[in-house]
């Protein structure tokens, strides 16, 4: 029987085999999925935009996945366009740069790019419209120079994944073995969003280049580029752009949401899957976002730090969608401005940081653009429905037909619902990607990745509670064991401390009982003496002597 | 400038509760078209009375609840339950029968336990099996087609004996019974069952005027699980419902029924007989396929589908009643917890 048991799905890819497979059109498929509105069209005709500088930009110390890097400015420094503001001490912090040049006007809390909407600590840069360059030694034949160094450039420019996560990528760069696939992401699957789309049909050599960097870096097995097949334009582009290479392939991917997650495109190429709470590098997966690509060469091959970001800027209370290339912290205020929002279409006031799906609603015109902006999506009244009629759950079980990671969304939103957490995680909540696919095709309107979001955060919150507590209790134990030590130490000392007394004592005690017992003899030879002398004087003498 | 503020995903399909339920209550439209064409016009009567007494009672306990009614009315559920019922009772059973049943179904069966979501019986279902066993004669005056009746009846037929017992030319609702050759006409299970029990083989039971022929199918009958099918098509092409539910409980009644005739042919049913008599296709379409009773795992979806299937077969072969797929559908209603927890999928990434 084991013999003839499956290719287990959970093994490391085999990246010819994978490739051979895409070249015959043999594609696999995610669980679940959906097929919302792609509403692309809206903005995805026009080239890129440049946009007037901003009068203001406000630079969040951290715009990515992992820790801020140190400040190296300070008010009052005029800086250079990608010149660093912050510097990189821990394998998580990315820097960031200045996106202009300019003046360091203040560095405060402000609003931040994130759902919560809190203050974060941000450099807020007033330009000089001089648009004075800061550039890096370019290393454009990077082929001669250390892997390591480029590594440290790719840092150093401040690149994180711009396909949405923000993980460092230098952190991913580091892997040069066993790396069998190295996967290109143009899939793109949130609707709206066009800006990997458009950057794929007018910088296609430039993402080439940024792949011949990886390439180098990581020494992958096969290189595969995947398209939405909504994209013919996109896919074109890049396949052009590749021609002379015979060792990368291009893979139309077909268009289901959300197809472009990490876990989900690994499965549609290769049919295997990352195995839980692993990464793809376990079985030989390594992905990169298109405009990461992008921003690889233009770190290397140009030394220009990330300072800007394909940005779409869509919504039907738009007057003119499109997508611009937008300095790293301008404000939502210019974005919308320059696209011509119109208040009125809107019947609640609404701007969404990213797509329809995973996208949050900012706070304020003030939040700025950050790394991993995509988008900046301006709903019309009625153009997205309101989801704040939650009704009963009628168990249809549309949700576990659409769920990607082969969840029971259903039976999570009762755990959650009922705050009964061991249970939330037992049906696997921490594998929820929360890309809304369940709650899209919820007929009873039930916001079910809010409920997995506050799940997460309480067991979050109990886990930190847990090992604070943990680590308190131990902290008293060894407070109490150094006590307890300490005390027989002392208890110890003052043992030794007596008894040295004592031996001192018997030392000098020996002499004076001798001394007592020779004064003593002497006192009683002296009265023997005198005894004998009166012995035939009186007898009372002799009662008295006995009698002593 | 503030923005409001809410929680991805941002978009969502419109097509709500309401709709869902809407659209199963027009699938239903050919099979009740099919009712009146063959049986008059006593199914739309009971129909009207079922959906008035539920809404009326579903209002009522929503007061009580001190919830706000008209949301709850307007979600549709308590307009298909009364529906499913009415279309399961026999087309001139008196007034109080359908009125009791529904306000069954929709006080006991679904509000006690919470309502919409939260009951753990098919409510039409529930109410159909309280009738079945409360009144059993009134539940098995099932009408002969109305061109081979004796007396045909119309409208103010139909309205005059379920409320008064009497036709207006005055017949009761045993004389409207009859075929033309003045015998009371049995449904085709009845028939089939009664046969059985006297001793008589399968193939003689379908001799009985009811059957076109020697298949199984019957007169009227055949052709309303048709209609039934035809809604239930429907409802899976625009991807209301699951093909798993209904093809697994098809499958379930398919094997089972073909299992038993092949090892007692004369003492049970043949697949075709099954499958197109009493409640399997309407059954499977839209009784097994309520998502508040039912499982809600692909796999157990199957389960629960395949074993309705096959207790359905067992229980109309070797039980007291005629038809079974309500005692079915409850049955495995109560094992809906045990199939769900034991059939979760593989989630992406896990080890099996």
């Amino acid at each position: 029987m084991e013999a003839f048991a499956k290719i287990d799905i959970l093994d490391r890819v085999d990246g010819a085999a994978v490739v051979e497979a895409i070249k015959a059109g043999q594609l696999h498929d995610f669980p679940g999925g959906v097929h919302p509105p792609e509403a692309k069209l809206l903005s995805n005709q026009a080239p890129i935009a440049s946009m007037p500088v901003p009068k203001t930009l406000y630079i969040p110390l951290k715009q990515h996945a992992g820790i801020q890097g140190s400040l190296v400015v300070a008010v009052g420094d005029k800086v250079k366009k990608g010149q660093a503001l912050t510097h990189s001490s821990h394998p998580f912090a990315v820097p960031v740069h200045a996106s202009t040049s300019g003046t360091i006007m203040e560095i405060t809390a402000h609003s931040s790019a994130h759902a919560s909407g809190l203050p974060e600590s941000t450099i807020i840069l007033e330009p000089d419209g001089a648009e004075e360059w800061h550039i890096m030694p370019p290393l454009d034949d990077y082929r001669s120079v250390e892997p390591v160094k480029l590594i440290e450039r790719i840092c150093d420019a401040g690149i994180s994944g711009l396909g949405g996560a923000g993980f460092p990528t230098h952190i991913k760069t580091q892997h040069d073995h066993d790396v069998e696939c190295l996967i290109i992401n143009g899939i793109e699957c949130e609707p709206y969003i066009s800006s990997d789309d458009r950057i794929m049909r007018e910088h296609a050599w430039q993402i080439k280049q940024g792949i011949d960097i990886l390439r180098y870096l990581v020494k992958p097995k096969e290189i595969i580029i995947a398209i939405e097949n909504n994209k013919p334009e996109a896919f074109e582009a890049l396949k052009t752009a590749c021609s002379s290479d015979a060792s990368i392939t291009m893979a139309s991917v077909p268009t289901k949401y959300p197809a472009g997650g990490e876990k989900q495109l690994i499965k549609a190429l290769t049919g295997h899957e990352v195995p839980r709470s692993g990464l793809p590098m376990d079985i030989g997966c390594m992905m990169f976002n298109v405009g990461t690509c992008f921003a690889i060469a233009d770190a290397i091959i140009y030394g220009k730090a990330l300072v800007q970001r394909v940005v779409t800027l869509t919504g039907e209370a738009l007057d003119t969608p499109q997508n611009v290339w937008a300095l790293l912290g301008t404000p939502m205020s210019d974005l919308l401005s320059f696209a011509k929002y119109q208040p009125t279409k809107q019947k609640r006031h609404k701007v969404i940081m990213g797509g329809p799906m995973m996208g949050f609603a900012v706070a304020n015109d003030s939040v700025p653009v950050v790394k991993i902006t995509n988008c900046v999506l301006v709903p019309a009244a009625d153009e997205l429905p309101d989801i704040d009629d939650e009704k009963p759950c009628i168990r249809c079980g549309y949700c576990t037909d659409a769920c990607p990671a082969g969840l029971l969304p259903q039976q999570l939103y009762w755990y959650s619902k009922a705050k009964d957490y061991p249970k939330a995680e037992e049906y696997a909540l921490a594998d929820c990607i929360e890309c809304g696919a369940c709650a899209y095709v919820c007929p009873s309107e039930i916001p079910l990745v809010q409920y997995y979001r506050q799940a997460k955060a309480e067991i979050k919150a109990q886990l930190d509670e847990q090992q604070k507590s943990e680590k308190a209790k131990l902290r008293f134990e060894q407070r109490q064991a150094r006590l307890e030590a300490d005390k027989k130490a002392r208890e110890e000392k003052h043992r030794k401390a007596a008894e040295a007394r004592k031996v001192a004592m018997e030392n000098n005690g020996g002499d004076a009982k001798a001394k007592i017992a020779a004064a003593l003899a002497r006192a009683k030879a002296k009265k023997q003496q005198a005894a004998k002398a009166n012995n035939s004087d009186t007898s009372s003498t002799d009662n008295n002597e006995s009698s002593e | 400038m503030q923005f409001s503020l809410s929680s991805s995903p941002h978009n969502r399909v419109r097509r709500d509760t309401a709709s869902v339920m809407r659209a199963v209550c027009y699938a239903c439209i050919p099979g009740i078209m099919a009712q009146v064409w063959f049986f008059g016009w006593g199914v739309m009567i009971q129909l009207i009375l079922a959906i008035a007494t539920a809404l009326i009672t579903e209002a009522g306990i929503m007061k009580l609840r001190r919830r706000n009614a008209k949301r709850i009315l307007s979600d549709y559920s308590a307009v298909l339950t009364a529906l499913l019922l009415a279309v399961s009772i026999p087309p001139l059973a008196p007034w109080w029968l359908i009125v009791i049943g529904t306000f069954f179904s929709i006080a006991i069966v679904k509000q006690l336990y919470g309502g919409l979501g939260f009951n753990m019986f098919n409510p039409a279902m529930g109410g159909y099996v309280m009738l079945l066993i409360s009144f059993p004669l009134a539940m098995s005056m099932w009408l002969p087609v109305q061109s081979m009746a004796l007396y045909p009846y119309n409208l103010t037929d139909a309205l005059s004996v379920i409320f008064t017992g009497f036709s207006v030319s005055g017949y009761d609702v045993t004389q409207l019974r009859l075929g033309i050759d003045g015998v009371t006409q049995a449904t085709p299970l009845d028939a089939v069952r009664s046969s059985l029990l006297l001793g008589e083989t399968y193939s003689e039971a379908l001799q009985a005027p009811i059957f076109t022929s020697e298949s199984g199918l019957s007169h009227g009958w055949a052709w309303v699980a048709l209609a039934y099918l035809v809604g239930g098509l429907f409802l899976l092409w625009r991807k209301f419902i699951s093909w798993h539910m209904p093809v697994s409980m098809l499958a379930g009644v398919i094997l089972t029924s073909g299992f038993l005739n092949m090892i007692m042919p004369d003492a049970s049913g043949g697949v075709l007989f099954h499958l197109f008599s009493g409640a399997v296709l309407f059954g499977a379409f839209f009784i097994v396929t309520d998502p508040v009773s039912g499982s809600t795992t692909p796999k157990g979806r199957i389960i629960f589908g395949a074993l309705i299937g096959f207790w359905t077969v067992i229980i109309r072969t070797f039980g007291g009643y005629p038809d079974a797929v309500a005692f079915a559908v409850l049955l495995m209603n109560i094992a809906v917890p045990l199939i769900d927890y034991y059939t979760q999928p593989r989630t992406y990434g896990a080890r099996s």
